[in-house]
């Protein structure tokens, strides 16, 4: 399992890479730029990200009922359902599947569900190939790394690295840093194993209760090739991404869009409602979906945390947020990064692996902002600070007090009392003052970049005596 | 008891009281795209936005404009819809329909297939969209697979918006095993952000606006 505890000394080596905090920084900029002019009035994106928040937690609200309706719908359609608790339930169900259709390969398109679950992990252990065809993951994956970014998961890697990774690595290449060529490489590598697989893997970016449908919207046509070509296709996603009616889509997929790539509309959008009916030529004899809770469930039940479920995985907290434009994606060491990572992998991890993520933030507020569907990512960072130093403990979240640090909690005990007891607080001021002249010209990180602290000559309540 | 049980069990556990149904912005309600821009105009501005190439071939003759663009971009063979009838078709690529199950042909549909046309089943001009409803008259596979999609469109069939096209359609009951929505040309800017087109699917698309294109022949 992936663990965040290495996160100050990984996040230091990025800021320390001229050429990753240059990549990021442009990446940034570009999905910042591209995402604002879809949203060039505010009034208008006030309106349409009160819709999307409105339809989330309408369908969070009646979660239990959708789930059960839209199983009843997907199964009338032909669409086999599965539920599963853990990662590790998740990833049998899909050995299972892929072994009766006697495959020994799975092409997926992205799906970020099946990083969380380990997915090519547990298909390795099992004998099966797993090959990532989105061509960032694809490319991510010929590197041997985990996606840096949720939308663009090769975002840390240059043209030139590219071009050696596949002049290395694939066979017959050679060196090339034309970003169109590079895609042709890709595209032929990958076209072959969409004809020979049996099975082919996707996520799903909203399902639908009442037709017992699955959408994804995309840009490449990789996920189309994964469901669309072989004979058997496996969706996998979280419980919590079904609304209740179709009308509910377009409001929530136009600001998925916009507001993950900047773009009003994706080149392909995928309704898939069934396998091949009798009398089509094409499309999958079977079609599985396999609904995964890993820790989503814990979240429901706390009312604050139940938010987080509203996520529709448009990646705008991460292209705002100032701490993941300066470190990237692989520092937090969680598959989800940034802001949204830092509120829900407490639920798939716990605090004590993830303590390191929560300080991760200058409380700016960015993430909040941006949020298609005003998740309160700021406040639920503070609740989460309180929880790993013990003091809002949630029996929902394990791993309370994970972050309490001795030092920092005796500093922090003192600090109250001295603020608790206005006689204590005088005398502690009146002789901060006095002896100011002791006050250290290095104190730590603080003066790395700063200069030094030092109390007034007389305290505030002295000098508010003399205006009197 | 069983997963599904338990998960579903803990969810009711949590005791979430329902919510009011959401109110959906004017743009998202029938009949509520912004007037102005006569669709069809929306439509060729969006489309062409993303790269597709929109060709009016309604005062003229559709089928002489596709085997202009074809002998332009060398297309040796053009896949049909089954039962697809293009005649009069003087002298171009060699013509194929697909009529059998993609399994029987899967080689030469990857390997030799210069382009595919498809008849689209309607269209949303506010997004620049072609919707493929149909996919035993139209396999999907055609819009995706061989790297030139030609597609025929009555522009008579266009809706103003995705909510509009939901409600006209009637896809709801019951949906079609596969809605396919095409806006363009494949693409991708996984690499530097750098756009490039034809990642997996067609890297050109072409869109012939002709009233009544030939339905199925024969
Ligand atoms: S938390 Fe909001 S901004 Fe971040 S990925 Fe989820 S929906 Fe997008």
């Amino acid at each position: 399992m992936q663990s965040a505890l290495n996160f100050h000394r990984d996040a230091r080596a990025v800021v320390g890479n001229p050429v990753l905090r240059a990549g990021f920084r442009g990446a940034m900029d570009f999905l910042m730029a591209k995402r604002a002019a879809q949203f060039p009035d505010e009034g208008a994106f006030a309106e349409l990200r009160a819709a999307g928040e409105a339809i989330r937690r309408y369908s969070l609200a009646r979660l239990p009922d959708l789930l059960e309706q839209l199983e009843r719908n997907l199964t009338a359609n032909g669409i086999r359902v599965h539920w599963a608790e853990t990662p590790e339930e998740a990833c049998a169900l899909i050995i299972e599947i892929t072994a009766k259709a006697g495959g020994k390969l799975v092409v997926k398109g992205k799906s970020m569900v099946s990083e969380e679950v380990e997915l090519n992990h547990a298909l390795a252990g099992a004998g099966i190939d797993a090959l990532e065809s989105d061509m960032g993951e694809y490319i991510v994956q010929l590197a041997g790394e985990r996606p840096s970014h949720i939308i663009m998961p090769a975002i840390h890697k240059t043209k030139e690295e590219i071009a050696r990774l596949f002049a290395e690595k694939v066979p017959g290449v050679d060196y090339t840093d034309s970003v169109d060529a590079l895609i042709q490489i890709g595209r032929r590598v990958l076209r072959d194993k969409f004809r020979e697989t049996k099975v082919g893997l996707s996520g799903v970016n909203v399902a639908v209760a009442e037709t017992g449908t699955l959408c994804l919207v995309e840009n490449e046509g990789n996920g189309r090739m994964c469901t669309t070509v072989p004979e058997v296709h496996v969706a996998i996603t979280g419980i919590e991404k079904v609304v209740e009616k179709l009308a509910h889509v377009p409001p929530l997929m136009t600001l998925l869009t916009r507001s993950a790539t900047g773009q009003a509309v994706t080149t392909y959008f995928n309704w898939i409602s069934g396998p091949r009916r009798p009398g089509e030529l094409d499309g999958p004899r079977e079609v599985h979906l396999v609904l995964v809770d890993n820790g989503r469930s814990g979240a429901y039940a706390d009312p604050r945390f139940r938010a987080t479920l509203q996520c529709i995985r448009c990646g705008a907290c991460m292209n705002h947020c100032p701490v993941y434009t300066r470190i990237g994606g692989h520092a937090y060491g969680t598959t989800y990064p940034g802001p949204i990572g830092k509120i829900i992998s407490p639920h798939l991890l716990g605090l004590e692996a993830t303590a390191p993520l929560v300080t991760a933030s200058s409380l700016c507020g960015a993430c909040g902002e941006v949020c298609p569907v005003k998740i309160p990512i700021p406040d639920l960072l503070i609740r989460l600070r309180q929880q790993s130093q013990g003091n809002a403990a949630s029996p929902l979240i394990p791993g309370a007090g994970a972050g309490r640090k001795r030092l920092m909690a005796t500093a922090m005990g003192l600090w109250s009392r001295l603020y608790g007891d206005p006689g204590l607080y005088r005398l502690f001021a009146w002789v901060a003052t006095r002896f100011r002249f002791l006050a250290p010209s290095r104190q730590g990180a603080w003066t790395d970049s700063r200069a030094p602290l030092k109390p007034a000559a007389r305290t505030l309540g002295e000098r508010m005596a003399d205006r009197r | 008891m069983t997963a599904r049980d338990r998960i579903l069990r803990r969810l009711r556990s949590a005791g979430v009281e329902a919510l009011p149904p959401p109110v959906l912005p004017a743009a998202f309600r029938v009949g509520g795209a912004l007037p102005g821009e006569a669709p069809v105009d929306a439509l060729r501005r969006n489309l062409e936005g993303a790269q597709a190439v929109v060709v009016d071939a309604r005062a003229g003759d559709w089928r002489a404009e596709l085997a202009r663009i074809c002998a332009a971009r060398g297309v040796r063979s053009l896949l049909l819809p089954p039962g697809f009838a293009l005649a009069p078709w003087p002298e171009g690529p060699a013509l194929r329909r697909f009529d059998r199950p993609i399994e029987e042909f899967k080689t030469s549909l990857f390997e030799d297939t210069d382009a595919g046309l498809t008849v689209a089943g309607c269209a949303i001009a506010d997004t620049g969209t072609l919707v493929h409803a149909d996919p035993a008259g139209q396999p999907r596979t055609l819009s995706l697979v061989p790297p030139i999609h030609f597609c025929l469109l009555d522009p008579r069939r266009l809706h103003g918006s995705l909510a509009d096209a939901i409600a006209a359609e009637g896809w709801a009951a019951p949906m079609p095993s596969n809605l396919v929505f095409v806006s363009g040309p494949s693409k991708t800017a996984d690499i530097q952000q750098t756009l490039a087109y034809g990642a997996h699917g067609p890297k050109e698309l072409y869109v012939l606006l002709a009233e009544a294109p030939a339905g199925p022949g024969e």
